[in-house]
Order: C-alpha cells, then sequence, then structure tokens
C-alpha cells in the first residue's frame, strides 16, 4: 500500500541543512500495524507527516497504492488526505468552541458529505466510541480520555484506511492510554491500516511491526508482514 | 467545504469571542454610520438651498444696477454704481418677447404706523407684477393695482406686520403711514415664511413709484424678470444686456443674474461640500477596517493549531483563505448593515427636531457606505487570510 523510494527529507535551519530523513526506503502492506520508534529528533514525526502527505520529500517518491502522490498539486494531496488518511494527535487538537458531535463532523464538512448523512454518520461514529451522551459538550468538559477518543473519532469518520498517530497516549495517563491503544487495535481489527509514533515501549512492543529510526535513517525493522513475528534486519 | 458550512463556521468563530466581534463591528457600525449620517446632512442641505432658489420663482433673471470687474465678493454684494437703474429701464426691457413679466424693486426702510401703533419695516416698491415673478399667496384682499405707474395710495402688507398693527382688527381698507404719507391697505400677504433670507411677512409692498417718492431715490434696487420659458432665459440674458447698454449709452454697467445659474452654482458647491465630508468620514471606516486586520491577524496567529488540523483533514488552502476571509467579511458586513441602520434611523428621528431637514438617507449614500464596508472586510482581511492559507501544517500543528 505504501512505498518509500530513497525518500530525503532536508531542512534549512539558518546555512545548516539539517536531514530529518536519509534515503529511507520502506515498504508498508495493507492492514499492517506498525510502531514506529526512536529518539528524539530521530526523524520519526517526519516520516509519519510525509506519509500523511502533510509534509513533501525532498528528494525521492511515495507510493501510495501504487500511485506518485509526491507529484499530486496541494488539491489533490488535500483531497487525499480528506478521504484516505485519518490522523491522531498527542495533543488531541479538537477546536475548543465545537461541540464534541462538530468535532467529529468536521472532516464530513470539509468532504461536503450532505447534512442528513452527516449527522447520521456522526451519531453512529459517536456511539461507536462511547460518545452518544457526551455529543453537545464543549472538548473542555471532557476528559483526556475522552478527547482522544473524539480524536479518533473524528480521524476514522470518513472510513479512511490510513491512520497515522503520532503519540496517541502522550498526554494520557495509563489507564485511559490503554483504553485508547485498545481502540486503535480495534480498528487495525477492522481493516485499517494503523501507524503509531510512539515513546512509550510497551505501546511500540504491541504492534505486529516495529520500525526503529536514528538519526534520520530506518535503523530497525521487525516483524514485517501480518503473519506471525519474524525478525529481519534492514539491509 | 459547503457555503452554509463555511458561513456557519464563520459565525460560529465571531461568536466565541463576543467582546472582540462586537467592538469590532462597533467601530465598523460608527464608520458607516458617521459616512451615512453626514452624506445625507449635505443632501439635506443641497436640497434646502435649492428648493429656497425654487421658492423665488422660475426662470428668474436678475437685474442689478452696478457691475463688478474684479472677482472676490458674491455677486449680490456689488459696489457702488455710477449710473441708477431706473424705471423707464424697466420698462424697456419689458419689450423683449423673452421677457414674460418684469418686476422692479425698490428697497428701503421706513416707519409704518396705524393709530399708535407703529414699528420700523422693510418697504419693498414694486408693481402688480412682483406676485407672479416672486410667486407670493395673497391672503387676503388684493394686491397692487395693476395701473402701477399712476401709483394709487394703496399698499400690501405682511402678514405679521398686518398682525401687530391691527391685532384683530379687519385691516383692508384702512389707511396706515409710511413715513410721512398715508395708504389705503388692499391687501395682506399670506404667511409665507423665509425666502433666501428674507422675511416677506415683515415686509409691507408700495407702489413701485410711491417707494421712490418715499426714499426720494429714482434708483431701482433690482429687476426682478421671468422669462418666458426655460429655453428663453440665455435670450432674456442678452436682450437685457443690449437695451440697456443701449439706453446707457453704450456702457454695460449693470449686473445679470440668472437664478438657473446661481442654483446650479450652490447646488455645485453644496455637492462637492457633501462628498467632501463623506470622504473624511470614510476614513474612519478605514481605520475600522485596519482594525479588523489586525483582529484577523491575532486570530491567524491564536489559531495556528486548528489551522493546521484543518489541512492535516483535508482543507485545501483555498477552503482556509476563504474561512478566515469570510470572517473579516462578515465583520464588515455585520458593522456596516448595523451602521446603515443606524445612519437611517438617525435621519428619521432628526428632522422631527428640525424640520428643514429632509428625512431619508439617498439610496447611493447607503449603497456606497455598504460598499465601503464590505470592500474594507476584502481589502483588510486578504493579508491575514492568505496568511493563514499560507501556514505549514507541520509547524502550524506543532505549537501548542
Amino acid at each position: 500500500m505504501i512505498e518509500l523510494r530513497g525518500v530525503d527529507r532536508v531542512f534549512q535551519v539558518g546555512d545548516q541543512a539539517v536531514h530529518a530523513l536519509r534515503a529511507v526506503d520502506l515498504v508498508i502492506g495493507r492492514g499492517e500495524y506498525v510502531s514506529l520508534m526512536g529518539p528524539s529528533g530521530s526523524g520519526k514525526s517526519t516520516l509519519l507527516h510525509v506519509l500523511g502527505l502533510l509534509d513533501r520529500a525532498t528528494r525521492g517518491a511515495y507510493l501510495l497504492d501504487g500511485q506518485d502522490v509526491t507529484a499530486l498539486d496541494d488539491v489533490e494531496q488535500a483531497r487525499t488526505r480528506r478521504l484516505r488518511i485519518g490522523f491522531v494527535f498527542q495533543a488531541f487538537h479538537l477546536v475548543p468552541r465545537l461541540t464534541t458531535a462538530q468535532n467529529v463532523a468536521l472532516p464530513l464538512v470539509l468532504a461536503e458529505v450532505p447534512p442528513a448523512e452527516r449527522r447520521e454518520r456522526t451519531t453512529a461514529q459517536l456511539k461507536a466510541f462511547g460518545l452518544l451522551d457526551r455529543g453537545h459538550h464543549l472538548p473542555d468538559q471532557l476528559s483526556g480520555g475522552q478527547r482522544q477518543r473524539a480524536a479518533i473519532a473524528r480521524a476514522t469518520v470518513t472510513r479512511p484506511d490510513l491512520l497515522l498517530a503520532d503519540e496517541p497516549t502522550g498526554n494520557l495517563d495509563r489507564t485511559t492510554g490503554h483504553e485508547v491503544v485498545r481502540i486503535l487495535e480495534q480498528l487495525h481489527d477492522g481493516g485499517i491500516t494503523l501507524i503509531v509514533v510512539t515513546h512509550d515501549q510497551e505501546l511500540g512492543a504491541r504492534a505486529h511491526r516495529r520500525l526503529r529510526m536514528d538519526d534520520g535513517c530506518l535503523v530497525g525493522d521487525v516483524g514485517q508482514g501480518l503473519g506471525p513475528e519474524r525478525g529481519e534486519e534492514p539491509s | 467545504m459547503r457555503l452554509v458550512d463555511r458561513v456557519g463556521f464563520c459565525v460560529q468563530s465571531l461568536r466565541s469571542q463576543p467582546t472582540r466581534t462586537l467592538l469590532i463591528a462597533l467601530a465598523m457600525a460608527i464608520g458607516t454610520a458617521g459616512v451615512v449620517v453626514l452624506t445625507w446632512l449635505g443632501e439635506a442641505a443641497r436640497h434646502y438651498v435649492v428648493g429656497q432658489f425654487d421658492a423665488l420663482g422660475t426662470n428668474l433673471v436678475i437685474v442689478l444696477p452696478g457691475r463688478s470687474e474684479t472677482t472676490g465678493s458674491a455677486p449680490p454684494l456689488l459696489g457702488e454704481t455710477s449710473r441708477d437703474l431706473t424705471l423707464d429701464d424697466a420698462l424697456a426691457v419689458k419689450r423683449s418677447p423673452a421677457v414674460r413679466r418684469l418686476a422692479p424693486v425698490v428697497v428701503g426702510g421706513a416707519v409704518v404706523a396705524f393709530g399708535n401703533r407703529s414699528r420700523e419695516t422693510t418697504v419693498l416698491g414694486s408693481t402688480a407684477e412682483l406676485l407672479p415673478v416672486r410667486r407670493l399667496t395673497l391672503g387676503m384682499g388684493r394686491f397692487l393695482p395693476e395701473d402701477n405707474a399712476a401709483g394709487g395710495a394703496v399698499c400690501v402688507l405682511g402678514a405679521t406686520v398686518a398682525r401687530e398693527l391691527f391685532g384683530a382688527q379687519h385691516p383692508i381698507g384702512e389707511f396706515v403711514s409710511v413715513g410721512d404719507r398715508r395708504y389705503r391697505v388692499s391687501g395682506i400677504l399670506a404667511s409665507g415664511g423665509m425666502s433666501l433670507g428674507t422675511d416677506l411677512d415683515e415686509m409691507v409692498v408700495l407702489p413701485v413709484v410711491a417707494a421712490q417718492a418715499l426714499f426720494d431715490s429714482p434708483g431701482l434696487f433690482r429687476i426682478i424678470i421671468e422669462a418666458t420659458s426655460k429655453d428663453a432665459v440665455p435670450l432674456a440674458v442678452a436682450d437685457v444686456q443690449r437695451i440697456l447698454s443701449e439706453r446707457h449709452e453704450g456702457e454695460y454697467d449693470v449686473t445679470v443674474i440668472t437664478q438657473d445659474a446661481l442654483s446650479s452654482t450652490f447646488d455645485g458647491i453644496l455637492r462637492a461640500l457633501t462628498l467632501a465630508v463623506a470622504g473624511i468620514a470614510a476614513i474612519s471606516l478605514v481605520v475600522a477596517g485596519i482594525l479588523v486586520m489586525n483582529v484577523m491577524v491575532v486570530a491567524v496567529t491564536q489559531r495556528r493549531a486548528e489551522i493546521g488540523l484543518l489541512m492535516a483533514l483535508g482543507a485545501e488552502a483555498v477552503t482556509v483563505r476563504r474561512l478566515f476571509l469570510g470572517e473579516a467579511l462578515l465583520l464588515s458586513v455585520g458593522g456596516g448593515c448595523a451602521g446603515l441602520l443606524l445612519g437611517e434611523a438617525t435621519s428619521r428621528v432628526l428632522p422631527h427636531f428640525a424640520p428643514v431637514l429632509r428625512p431619508g438617507v439617498p439610496w447611493w449614500a447607503a449603497a456606497a457606505a455598504v460598499s465601503v464596508a464590505v470592500g474594507c472586510g476584502l481589502v483588510f482581511g486578504t493579508a491575514p487570510a492568505a496568511r493563514a492559507a499560507r501556514l505549514d501544517p507541520v509547524t502550524a500543528l506543532a505549537r501548542r
């Protein structure tokens, strides 16, 4: 589903070039559950942003279902994000003035889904995430776990096939963190391709395939494929 | 994103900051109301002045003795003349085919008395034709006799003068003394109010010959001529110049003013003044526009995370731009409409206290004020909206 070929991402900081990604080659199949770990500044978030089309590779190619998405213009990239990719952030990023239901419905609004269908899908989504009685509450009236549930509900309301989570449990305590992870894993069981960036060893270890990054390079790739784990060192 | 959803999104965003929204809209409203009210006042003043000219009569040509060769003073304030304008001049001019009617006018002050009451008034000497030429109406009795040259010993009183001298008594047929002569009252002018600063109610009208005798002067104050039609006005002017030059030994020593020229001059001056004042008021609209811009710049900075999120959720740059431009527009349009209502209300309420003002804002002023408000929103909303649309989603999301 995802194929990166020699992807570089270079940031220009002052007169210095910082290589956030160095010649990353990566293939991720449909329905995989991948964790992406590594020290701070290793480039894992940048990789996630490139995968989510929030950032563009400086060099190299990114093929999504065989289509070179790096060649797409901004409008088409936005469309791809809207319809195929869901994001979950550490900081939840719920719009504070919108109710839970409105936050969840936001991607549908952007995708110009008709209001009736929008309401139906939002209600179903709230129900599925146990937030039905919270639909009219503002984000600051929700607990941390509820907020992240709302954010995941929002990320998946358009039924994307790729879900990208950046430290999804980073702002949560242990118990609610586990709860959120279970929800993400249920979504993966439902067929979604799940990529989680995390510092949390325990969370990272739950993924079927575990990538490690350091200094912009992929340095570990364990348990490739959906089947039982099989160790495999990258070349 | 659908239009209705965009509007809803903008409204919700504005409502989440009610104080800020109201203050900015208020600034916009005051600016708009300023433009509307000042334009209305200017227009009302223009209508008042033009109306005053029209009240004088139509197609009028006014001849004054003397001719000013220099500019610097307004036409009615001309200096001394070497040669009088006489009644014979007036009679000569009357022979022009372009002249329908004509009234020579002599003006002076005298004491008018009846019994033991007396008062100082303005005395106007003229002919029977003054009535139609100046569009005066009689309250009772008759005006001066047609055979004015003979100049019977009659007079016509202004409404105020008549009331003050006679009280409840019937004045027609009574004798009043003007100066040292006695005149029979033949008529009373209807109360006509002011006309170009002259209170006709405060006057006494005598036959022109009688007035000339009273003031012991053969010179006329002016000749008021009514041309046969609007098109005949230039012809009448030419005839007046020709006839009077002939009569004054080839010297053109009178000043001829057409009511049209006077009225259109004032019309033009007041129109220009109105536009100038409205333009000055529009500066406050621009200031309000800058406030809108300021607020939008702050909003873009404060809502970076939200903008990043919208982009991550698949909003195109153009959607983000429209959302922020929409907010600026809503602020301007809302404020502009509120200001228009405020201005319209002012223009309806004020005339109750100052009846000379014509109520109702001219439609073009209302349209201009609102379009300037909307234009301000567009112009000053564009830069912040473009800035929002240019944000890099990754950095926008990274900052909390």
